[in-house]
């Protein structure tokens, strides 16, 4: 019997999308740049209603995250938009020196990340963009599980003052989350209180998270689910007082293991409290063409890995 | 700020800047002579002539903004705004010492007045520009935005995506210029990468294009005149300058890019510049 059902499926851009729009009807301020790809990022209703703080840039990512800077200096809250590996990678140092480093409010979001992204294939399979924006000083990285709290999150990040990374992806997931629970940028929600082991997830694999729970469950192991949908700050009084209680951890992203969610835990608890780690992440690959569902599978970051991982933790628990 | 329109005070102002750039440069013991020198006159007839400014209220939305998108030059931002009043000249003497507001390359984040934006990774200058250019457009600010652009510089991609947006734009309220001194850090800029026709690349691409004698302040004034004159167009000054002009042992040598004197040469080079009047 399963205990989480999803009311309806839709894909977290269109989140960012229905976010960026209401976000023109209540903020004078917010202006959007996109780099030709406005059906993409679910930016149409936004570039109909208000052209006038619409800025189309062309194929010129570069170029936008400088006129992005310059707009916050200006005193705007410009919201870019292109895929993930073109919002980070592609424009890292741009990043670094104009946004970062000069602490400027931009909002960089970012679709199409990880591997659900599918059938494009490895050029455009961004699994390192959280390590790359979590290792600027000033930045602050979100990752959001489906289309509500994507919405959320994109009015939430237009309150804050300073620089923001905003991801989220291409497919039609599960949606679930609470519309109207609001969205407070660093603060860990739990999904399910348990002892045996504590399950951190981030982005599409929050949903995968709460399929172990049930699988777990079954099982008679009582999971905790964590959704850390701020990589950065981290929230770590959540995590410790978790792994307190339950004495190991299973991480879950669409990302590498490397500089991902699972690494920033990793750290916490071995300078703050050690305790068995299993992180469910794709192991130092590309990725590469299939459908989103399938590539989960291939690399190890489907819900019958986090279960394992779950068993694997608990097993390696002292005492 | 007062408008000085005498090129004999200006000229002296100018004079007066290159000896607190070699000056603080000798302190620091390293950082960019050549271009600092060089971009002298034109920083001068910005900040006393043709910028619009309150170093009191610097806060105010409508001021004209510079972004120096060679953030390398630094010394002749520093030194100018110091002389202008933005801060007092005798915090010229911490350049590049730790905790300084003078950072090697400028720093929003110190807070030190007149810098609107971090640079030094070059290429990326003129689209902080271009992004500010277009906030005082949406806004009807009628303030305007100069960007400083090396000519080396100029081989970034980055460049061109910029300057072809603000010509998409129509920008009037925004003017590049390009310190156009033919030297870089691996040589003169036709050996390490051919730069010309730059008069043809920058109004193919839409920008109103005025050239000028960089060193002349007759020439600097006209060029700035001219650009205030665009109704529809971006435009662009490309300054010819001399590297490390007003130096003559030293002057269009390119090794003097990204070097600092000694205490000695340091008093030679402002024995040099007292005597070019």
């Amino acid at each position: 019997m399963k205990k989480y059902i999803a009311v309806d499926e839709k894909d977290t851009r269109s989140g960012f999308g229905a976010g960026l729009f209401e976000l023109g009807q209540t903020n004078q301020q917010v202006v959007a740049l996109c780099a030709d790809l406005i059906g993409s990022l679910k930016m149409d209703a936004f570039v109909k209603e208000f052209p006038d703080r619409f800025i189309q840039v062309g194929i010129a990512e570069a170029n936008m995250i400088g006129l992005a800077a310059g707009l916050a200096i200006g005193g705007k809250i410009p919201f870019t938009g292109t895929f993930a590996n073109f919002s980070t990678g592609r424009v890292y140092d741009q990043i670094r020196q104009a946004v970062a480093y000069s602490n400027k409010n931009v909002k960089i979001c970012a679709s199409h990340a990880g591997l659900t992204l599918g059938e494009d294939g490895a050029t455009h399979q961004i699994m390192e963009d959280l390590g790359l924006m979590k290792m600027l000083p000033n930045m602050t990285v979100i990752n959001t599980a489906d289309y509500n709290q994507t919405r959320l999150a994109t009015l939430e990040i237009a309150k804050y003052n300073g620089p923001v990374y905003l991801r989220f992806g291409r497919p039609v997931v599960p949606n679930f989350t609470n519309p109207n629970s609001g969205f407070e940028i660093g603060k860990a929600v739990t999904y399910e209180e348990g002892t045996d082991v504590t399950i951190i997830a981030t982005g599409h694999m929050l949903w995968k998270a709460l399929e172990a729970w049930d699988i777990l469950h079954e099982k008679n192991i009582h999971a905790e689910i964590i959704n850390l949908h701020t990589i950065k700050p981290l929230d770590e009084k959540a995590v410790l007082s978790s792994v307190l209680k339950t004495g190991c951890v299973v991480t879950a992203e669409e990302h590498l293991r490397n500089g991902g969610l699972g690494d920033s835990i990793a750290q916490l608890l071995a300078l703050r409290n050690p305790a068995p780690v299993e992180m469910v992440a794709v192991d130092d690959k590309f990725g590469e063409s299939g459908k989103p569902e399938e590539l989960l599978v291939k690399y190890h970051i489907d819900t019958p890995d986090i279960v394992e991982a779950a068993i694997r933790a608990i097993s390696r628990k002292k005492g | 700020m007062n408008k000085i329109c005498d090129v004999a005070k200006l000229s002296e102002i100018a004079r007066n800047i290159r000896i607190d750039i070699i000056r603080s440069l000798a302190q620091a013991g390293s950082g960019h002579l050549g271009g600092s020198l060089d971009l002298a006159d034109i920083f001068t007839v910005l900040y006393f002539n043709e910028m619009n400014f309150d170093p009191s209220q610097l806060n105010n939305e409508n001021r004209d903004r510079l972004i120096l998108s060679i953030g390398h030059v630094a010394p002749v931002l520093y030194t100018t705004l110091a002389h202008a009043g933005f801060f007092p000249v005798e915090e010229l003497a911490t350049l590049r010492k730790m905790g300084s507001r003078l950072q090697g390359h400028p720093c929003k984040e110190t807070g030190l007045p007149g810098i609107e934006a971090s640079t030094g990774s070059l290429g990326q200058g003129l689209s902080l520009a271009t992004g500010l250019a277009l906030a005082a457009q949406h806004d009807n600010l009628s303030h305007r935005t100069y960007c400083i652009l090396g000519d080396g510089e100029l081989q970034e991609g980055q460049i061109w995506e910029a300057a072809m947006s603000a010509a998409h734009y129509n920008l009037n309220n925004l003017t590049a210029i390009v310190d156009r001194n033919h030297c870089q850090i691996d040589g003169y800029t036709h050996q390490v990468m051919n730069l010309d026709p730059l008069y043809k690349k920058w109004s193919s691409f839409g920008w109103k294009v005025i050239m000028c004698d960089g060193n002349d302040f007759h020439e600097i004034l006209k060029a700035f005149y001219i650009a205030r004159q665009s109704s529809n167009q971006p435009s662009v000054i490309i300054a010819q300058t001399t590297m490390s002009k007003g130096v003559p042992s030293i002057e269009n040598d390119y090794t003097w890019h990204g070097k600092a004197p000694s205490p000695e040469q340091a008093r030679e080079f402002i024995a040099e510049i007292m005597n070019v009047r």
